[in-house]
């Protein structure tokens, strides 16, 4: 019997650090600023967490090196490595923490420096012996196999995956915070280089450097930190594969498990989502996550985001802050999609603010579509 | 000690121009890439049989190149027995492959490893 955490636990506090370029900062100390940003909006300092939910793309033993830096002594440590989606998976194992009684306090935190220290995806998980001779270019070559996949057998087009590159600029362009926010068209996309095909650059997360770090705790205290807590109502995942040629179907990620279980725990379904944060590491993502997800049927997605449907003002507020396309993307990017959320749940999202938004789906993406991890917010109105 | 060295006995058999692959003799199901079990099952009863060397293209990408450095194919092949393995399309321009192609294995020589491509069938 699974434990029913439904608005058991709430986050009260997120930051962003050094989105875009951070020169001369460590992985360690964007995370660490990060997180004393978060702690601090809620009168809490390092001393007061006591579960602690961690990785950098540099330190296999970051939970420690991250305990260590801020002076945190931890009852529970995580640093489960399952790629992006990682930090939705610590909200969920968080959630459990709390729920059980075994921490009070959970810090959940992320920092990388790959734009200034490598300028590229920082490499940091053994090549395959079966997929490595063929050069394929990873991780660009598995999405664009994928979606390739997704073509054949639906009629994506080129056009519908530079709808979701195109609508990500756009929502880009009302966040300050973006890294990329100079216009970009539709002919942009697909007049840009071709990496592998069928996507181009342009079809490709960014390389920054960032951090982001949230703050959770039992609900029960949550309004004593902060007026507006976010409160967990579903958290679910599931691993399919680790290299793309043992994907099961290239066009159904694990993301239709994970969702389906997240909004059973939540009591929603997809027509219930105000803000749908699906992590977009390539345009292929955003299609995939749409379908699975549930906002529509198999097949459909390229047809979803056709005119502007996910772009302001379309039919779903889709990656508000521009996303791993157009924000940020600093080799793993899930914590972003928790933290956006919570902006947007808490009206301080500025110009992109979605009036009157309750409920956000944040969905990670790890290795290459391998682990999908789903968390279901809501505002104290949605309890 | 078991005998079954997965890695190394795929490459044995790779270069001495046989496409190996593991079948279970409990399920008859087959295997790829070798492992020391089945997966879910968890049988260690894997053998290793010839694979006929017949797919089809389930997907397919180029990578590009800045040049004069060429293009090439990246593809991942669906074989006969069931399994599925990236691998590549040689033999034609590597925009000219489609899924759904058929294709047939072959070993090339690369450097001093033997490596399994595929060619139109």
């Amino acid at each position: 019997m699974e434990l029913n955490l439904r608005g058991r636990t709430a986050l009260v506090a997120g930051a962003t650090y050094g989105i875009g370029e951070a020169p001369g900062l460590s992985s360690m100390d964007l995370a660490a600023r990060a997180s004393v940003d978060a702690l601090a909006q809620v009168g809490l300092t390092p001393g007061d967490v006591d579960g602690l939910f961690v990785c950098t793309p540099d330190d296999m033993l970051s939970g420690l090196t991250f305990a260590e830096y801020l002076g945190i002594n931890p009852k529970f440590t995580d640093n489960n490595r399952s790629g992006g989606s990682a930090f939705e998976i610590y909200a969920h194992t968080a959630a459990m923490a709390l729920c059980m009684g075994q921490i009070d306090v959970a810090l959940i935190a992320y920092g990388s420096n790959q734009r200034s220290a490598a300028g590229k995806l920082v490499q940091s998980s053994r090549p395959s012996p079966w997929e490595s001779p063929y050069k394929s270019m990873n991780p660009v070559s598995s999405y664009a196999l994928a979606a390739a996949r997704h073509m054949h057998q639906f009629g994506t087009k080129r056009e519908h995956l530079a709808e979701v590159a195109v609508a990500a600029r756009k929502w880009a362009q009302l966040n300050p915070d973006a890294y990329m926010r100079t216009p970009l068209s539709l002919d942009d996309v697909m007049g840009a280089r071709l990496v592998s095909d069928p996507l181009s650059v342009r079809d490709c997360c960014l390389v920054t450097d960032g951090a982001a770090a949230v703050v959770m705790v039992r609900a029960d205290r949550a309004r004593d930190l902060t007026a507006k807590p976010v409160y967990l109502l579903g958290a679910a995942s599931a691993t399919s594969h680790r290299e793309i040629a043992s994907m099961p179907d290239f066009t159904v990620t694990a993301a239709a498990q994970s969702g389906r279980r997240a909004y059973e725990m939540a009591g929603v379904s997809a027509s219930d989502i105000d803000i749908a944060m699906l992590y977009d590491a390539f345009t292929i993502n955003t299609i995939l996550f749409l379908e699975d997800l549930g906002f529509c049927p198999k097949g459909e997605g390229g047809r979803f985001v056709s005119d502007g449907g996910i772009a302001p003002g379309g039919r779903l507020a889709v990656n508000t802050n521009g996303g791993g396309l157009s924000c940020v993307h600093p080799g793993m990017y899930g914590l972003f999609l928790i933290e956006e959320s919570m902006r947007q749940l808490t009206g301080r999202a500025g110009e992109r603010q979605i009036a009157g938004a309750k409920l956000a789906i944040a969905h990670g993406n790890g290795g290459v579509l391998s682990s999908q991890a789903t968390v279901i917010l809501g505002t104290e109105e949605t309890l | 000690m078991d005998s079954l060295c997965p890695e190394v006995d795929y490459q044995k058999f790779l270069a001495e121009g046989r496409l190996m692959i593991q079948r279970s003799r409990s399920s008859g199901r087959y295997v790829f890439y070798p492992r020391v079990a089945e997966p879910v099952t968890g049988a260690r009863d894997l053998e290793w049989v010839e694979a006929c060397g017949k797919g089809t293209v389930y997907s397919t990408t180029v990578v590009r190149q800045k040049l004069p450095t060429p293009s090439f194919n990246v593809a991942v092949i669906d074989l006969e027995e069931g399994v599925r393995m990236l691998s590549c399309v040689e033999g034609i321009e590597p925009e000219a492959v489609r899924i759904g192609m058929p294709v047939q294995a072959k070993i090339v020589y690369r450097g001093d490893a033997a490596l399994l491509v595929f060619e139109p069938a």
